[in-house]
């Protein structure tokens, strides 16, 4: 751990458009069941699409519960929410609100409208981590999480699957910390609470 | 424990405190200047509702706002617009409307007279979907429906049934997951680039303006539809709405939320019974 960081994070926000599944199930895969943060996910996706089949792909692959966002639903660490295609996912407090609000750069989920919210409530506490995907959602977002003292993570654009979302967000935030998409667990491991261990 | 912030991240957080003071002071001047309390409304979204309307009127603050529209009235109207219409569509989650048909409709189709409250119609999609529905059980013609929303405008705007060509599409798409008999066309004639509603499937409503957050219970319902409204609170506003649905429904009276809206987190659970977990369909027990 980097000395001169002692916050303890503990939610991590993470973006994933084109590709995103695979890179998905990648960083799951990785993560311990003792992390100490909540994880909230925004998978651009279809409006029509599946309401479950995603969360469970995800859950397949990791010991970590993966839940369906619902409106209100508080956060516990060590838990996986999934944003619900058609509506916008945002964090208030310690729990979760959905909008049914229009689409920001076509998206609803909104990749900037979660990161926003989430470093407005959690502040230098919260993690935002930028995937694969070819728009520039979450570029916005992630640069709002790093003014307010949060920390951010993007992936390796020349491993993604597709690059665009990637560089965006590393364009807004020069200083995040690249990794390829392997890395990116251990990343979290390092930057976040465990759990049991009081914050 | 934590080591201090960045000079830059300390200044951020600073300027954030003080915009979450502007925007209480702005929704305390709204209330006392116009009645609409939205002091108890879920934060993140009217946050970014109301900075929205900040960026729209090009002012720098919600400050700037503050005192635009405690001196201009209209300026009010446009922030209750962004406040209180959110972005629907008709036939909206189909499987609901399946879920309708199959668990709400034969019951209703036992009694002589049905009330229904849409409560939170925005623009009228879903009453009117709600109505082909309805009409295609052959229940509509002993249902009088009402539907209620906040804003006045948006109410007026409903009772026009005239709404944009170009989703069309989209609606025609949803009405057939949603168990449409009929040709979707056969209910409303289109023009340049808007689409009229058959007027017979608004003659049982009774459009009107009414404030959840504020307003009484004003009837007993056999069916209260309140999809993607709650969302819209607090918890403890969520809480008191569900109080008055509670209030207004008969017994066995069925109650329609939004599908990422559950009765878990509510005060009332134990009041219900889950007709349709997946379409949220919950009849009142007790």
């Amino acid at each position: 751990m980097n000395p001169a960081q002692t916050v303890a994070r503990d939610l991590v926000a993470v973006g994933a458009s084109w590709g995103g599944l695979q890179a998905l199930r990648t960083l799951l895969r990785g993560l311990p069941p003792e992390l100490g943060a909540a994880l909230v996910v925004v998978q651009h996706r279809s409006a029509h699409s599946h309401p479950t089949v995603l969360r469970d792909l995800l859950a397949a692959v990791t010991a970590l519960p993966v839940r369906d966002a619902d409106d209100k639903c508080s956060l516990e660490p060590g838990h996986v929410y999934m944003a619900p295609p058609d509506f916008h996912t945002m964090v208030e407090g310690a729990h979760l609100e959905l909008s049914v609000d229009a689409a920001v750069e076509y998206s609803r989920p909104s990749i900037d409208v979660l990161f926003e919210s989430a470093a407005e409530s959690f502040r230098d506490r919260c993690v935002g981590v930028v995937l694969t995907g070819a728009n520039a959602d979450g570029a916005a977002g992630l640069a709002r999480i790093v003014e307010l003292g949060g920390a951010a993570i993007v992936q390796d654009p020349e491993s993604a699957e597709r690059p665009e979302m990637p560089r965006a967000a590393l364009a807004a935030v020069p200083s995040a910390t690249v990794v390829p998409v392997e890395a990116i667990a251990e990343t979290l491991v390092e930057l976040c609470a465990e759990r049991g261990v009081a914050v | 424990m934590a080591v201090p912030l960045e000079r830059e991240a300390l200044a951020a957080n600073a300027q954030l405190e003080l915009e979450n003071i502007e925007l209480g002071l702005l929704l305390e001047a709204v209330y006392r200047q116009y009645g609409y309390d939205f002091r108890e409304y879920a934060f993140s979204s009217l946050r970014r509702r109301v900075w929205r309307r900040v960026h729209e009127e090009q002012l720098g603050s919600i400050t700037g706002l503050t005192d635009r529209l405690l001196h201009d009235p209209a300026c009010m109207a446009r922030l209750l617009s962004d406040l209180s219409i959110s972005v629907t569509a008709m036939f909206r989650d189909p499987g609901f409307y399946v879920g309708f048909a199959e668990h709400v409709a034969p019951q209703l189709q036992t009694y002589p007279f049905t009330r229904i409250w849409v409560a939170g119609c925005s623009t009228g999609e879903e009453v009117y979907s709600l109505a082909i529905l309805l009409n295609e059980n052959d229940l509509y013609d002993r249902t009088r429906i009402y539907a209620t929303d906040i804003n006045q405008l948006a109410v007026d705007q409903a009772r026009q049934g005239v709404y944009p060509l170009d989703r069309m599409q989209e609606y025609t798409e949803n009405y057939i997951k949603a168990g449409g008999k009929r040709s979707f066309s056969e209910y409303y004639v289109a023009g340049y680039d808007g689409v009229l509603f058959d007027p017979g499937l608004s003659e049982n409503v009774v459009w009107a303006q009414h404030n959840l957050a504020q307003d009484g219970s004003f009837n007993e319902f056999q069916v209260i539809l309140c999809r993607n409204v709650l969302i819209y609170f607090d918890k403890a506003l969520q809480n008191r709405v569900q109080g008055l649905f509670y209030e207004s429904l008969g017994r066995f009276g069925t109650l329609c939320l939004g599908n990422k809206e559950s009765m878990r987190f509510s005060a009332y659970e134990d009041s219900y019974e889950v007709v349709d977990a997946e379409a949220r369909i919950y009849r009142r027990l007790k």
